[in-house]
């Protein structure tokens, strides 16, 4: 589903973030993506959601080789990925719902199937009684988990996330990988970049480990 | 082709088009709703938009009203149009015949609707009776006045300087004096003040246009972290504009809203006082106002060009708004 083949990041300023990367990761696989901060880690996740593209190297993503993606095609590659950010990337302005709906309104969703969608979302995450809540008057758990039903209102095939439960407590942090463990049995992709090796050791799932720049012990 | 391997394909098709009629209902809902979010967010700052509504405002009426001004100056100028005549001096040499030949002659022409003969001693008699210089006239040992023919052409200007350029060069004839002149120096400055007003209009719509630009800009600079994550989301450029040119658009129509109100007050401040004027000078003249078309063209105007300043903002700032 995602496949790196020997990619390479360099920037500008000649630092390179990710050197002859190769990874193949398979339609009903969570991974996780661990390493220490500046590793590559995020670098990663930005070239599958074309953020910023390789300097060489290929990247397909569910069958499309991502040069031949264009300017203009990268909005509706980014519409089949779900994205969960550390710092949730909620709009502070709009409630729950419209947080949530955001994707369907992009992906132009008529308004009762928009309704039906998330209001399905939230109750997957356990927030269906919040829809009307705004943002800052949630935790930072239920604040992730919003930013996850945002992720997974549009059924992407790939759900990808950066450092999730970066900012929650250990209680917390075991209950979001129990949703995207729900997710990955249900045929999504998972990508998990996270630095908390005592959480993902113990869930069984195949660990790629960045240590700068590089691969090192290309899965378990 | 088999009816087996017809049907799926026609599902296809269908599948297709429901899927395109999905796709154009959710465009004219984001429509709905960009047009409807950001009409809301215009009004949720009544003093600030009313501020930018008034600035617009009177940067259009100010040549919208010198428009209404320039109008009502032709439809005053056109009145005085028509009567224009031909004084024809006729040299000292021809003879009372000779004039009434001319006369004749000039009377058989098409172009002409009237002419009538003066003679000089017609014309000193009137003379002496209007000007009461009759005892000072009567001194003189001979009439210093020529017989004059006082032609009246059809109507239409070209008819009238056609007629002054052949008449000019008739020996029989000493002067021919076009009492049109005047109105063609009126009519030349009214083309001057049309283009001033033209040049004036051109760099306040400019002025509009960047104003807007910049009220859009600032509304972008605002919402950058929301046009991050609708970035990040997979929203389009295109979907990330519309509000933003929604927005230009309400600035727009209100500012020509505005002017128009302004341009109707100036006129209601001024109408009685011309109204009277024109009695004092037995003319039924009436000020002219914007009228109902008008006022509309001038709220149109107002968006379009609200439309163009956001487009302006938007192409400059939009792009450089992207995830990092």
């Amino acid at each position: 589903m995602i496949t790196f083949d020997r990619v390479s990041k360099r920037y500008a300023e000649g630092h390179e973030a990710l050197s002859e990367i190769s990874v193949d990761i398979r339609q009903d696989e969570m991974v996780f993506l661990t390493g220490h901060s500046g590793a590559g880690k995020s670098t990663l996740l930005r070239l599958i959601m074309l953020i910023e593209r390789p300097t060489r190297g290929q990247v397909i993503v569910d069958g499309v080789n991502l040069a031949k993606v264009g300017e203009r095609g990268i909005p509706r590659h980014r519409r089949n990925i779900g994205v969960v950010f550390q710092n949730h990337q909620l709009l502070f302005d709009r409630n729950v719902f419209d947080n949530v709906a955001l994707p369907l309104v992009i992906a132009g969703y008529e308004h009762r199937e928009i309704g039906r969608r998330v209001r399905a979302a939230l109750d997957k995450v356990g927030l269906l009684s919040k829809e009307r809540a705004l943002p800052v008057t949630l935790s930072g758990g239920e604040q992730q988990r919003v930013g996850i039903a945002r992720a997974v209102v549009a059924r992407p095939r790939i759900l990808l996330a950066d450092e999730p439960t970066g900012n929650l407590d250990p209680l917390l942090s075991a209950e979001i990988m129990q949703l995207f463990e729900a997710f990955s049995q249900v045929g999504v992709t998972v990508l998990i970049a996270s630095h908390d090796l005592a959480l993902i050791s113990r869930l069984r799932h195949r660990i790629l480990t960045l240590r700068n720049g590089r691969l090192v012990g290309a899965g378990s | 082709m088999s009816p087996a391997e017809n049907k799926p394909r026609r599902d296809g098709a269908s599948a297709r088009r429901t899927r395109l009629r999905h796709l154009l209902q959710g465009w004219l809902a984001h429509h709905r709703l960009s047009a409807a979010d950001s009409l809301a967010r215009v009004l949720d700052h009544p003093f600030s938009s009313a501020l930018t509504w008034l600035v617009l405002g009177i940067a259009l009426a100010l040549p919208a009203a010198l428009t209404v001004a320039l109008d009502n100056a032709r439809a005053l100028s056109d009145r005085w149009d028509s009567p224009a005549q031909l004084s024809l001096f006729l040299s000292g040499s021809v003879s009372a015949d000779e004039a009434q030949a001319l006369q004749a002659a000039l009377r058989q022409r098409e172009d002409i609707e009237q002419v009538v003969f003066v003679s000089r001693d017609a014309a000193l008699a009137e003379f002496s009776a209007l000007s009461g210089f009759a005892d000072v006239l009567d001194t003189l040992e001979r009439n210093p006045l020529p017989d004059v023919l006082l032609v009246t052409p059809l109507p239409g200007s070209d008819a009238v300087a056609a007629l002054y350029a052949e008449l000019k060069d008739d020996p029989r004839i000493a002067e021919v004096v076009l009492d049109m002149a005047w109105l063609e120096r009126l009519n030349t400055l009214m083309q001057l003040s049309r283009r001033v007003v033209l040049a004036l209009g051109s760099v306040l719509v400019a002025g509009v246009v960047l104003i807007l630009g910049n009220t859009i800009r600032l509304a972008i600079e605002s919402r950058r972290e929301e046009i991050v994550v609708i970035k990040l989301v997979g929203g389009s450029n295109a979907f990330v504009r519309r509000p933003f040119l929604y927005t230009g658009l309400w600035y727009g129509v209100g500012g020509g809203a505005f002017a128009a109100l302004l341009v109707a007050a100036a006129l209601w401040f001024l109408g009685g006082p011309v109204t009277r004027l024109a009695e004092l000078y037995q003319s039924n003249f009436r000020l002219g106002g914007l009228g109902i078309m008008g006022s509309l063209n001038l709220v149109l105007i107002g968006g379009l060009l609200g439309l163009a300043g956001a487009w302006l903002a938007v192409a400059r700032h939009l792009r450089l708004i992207a995830p990092r």
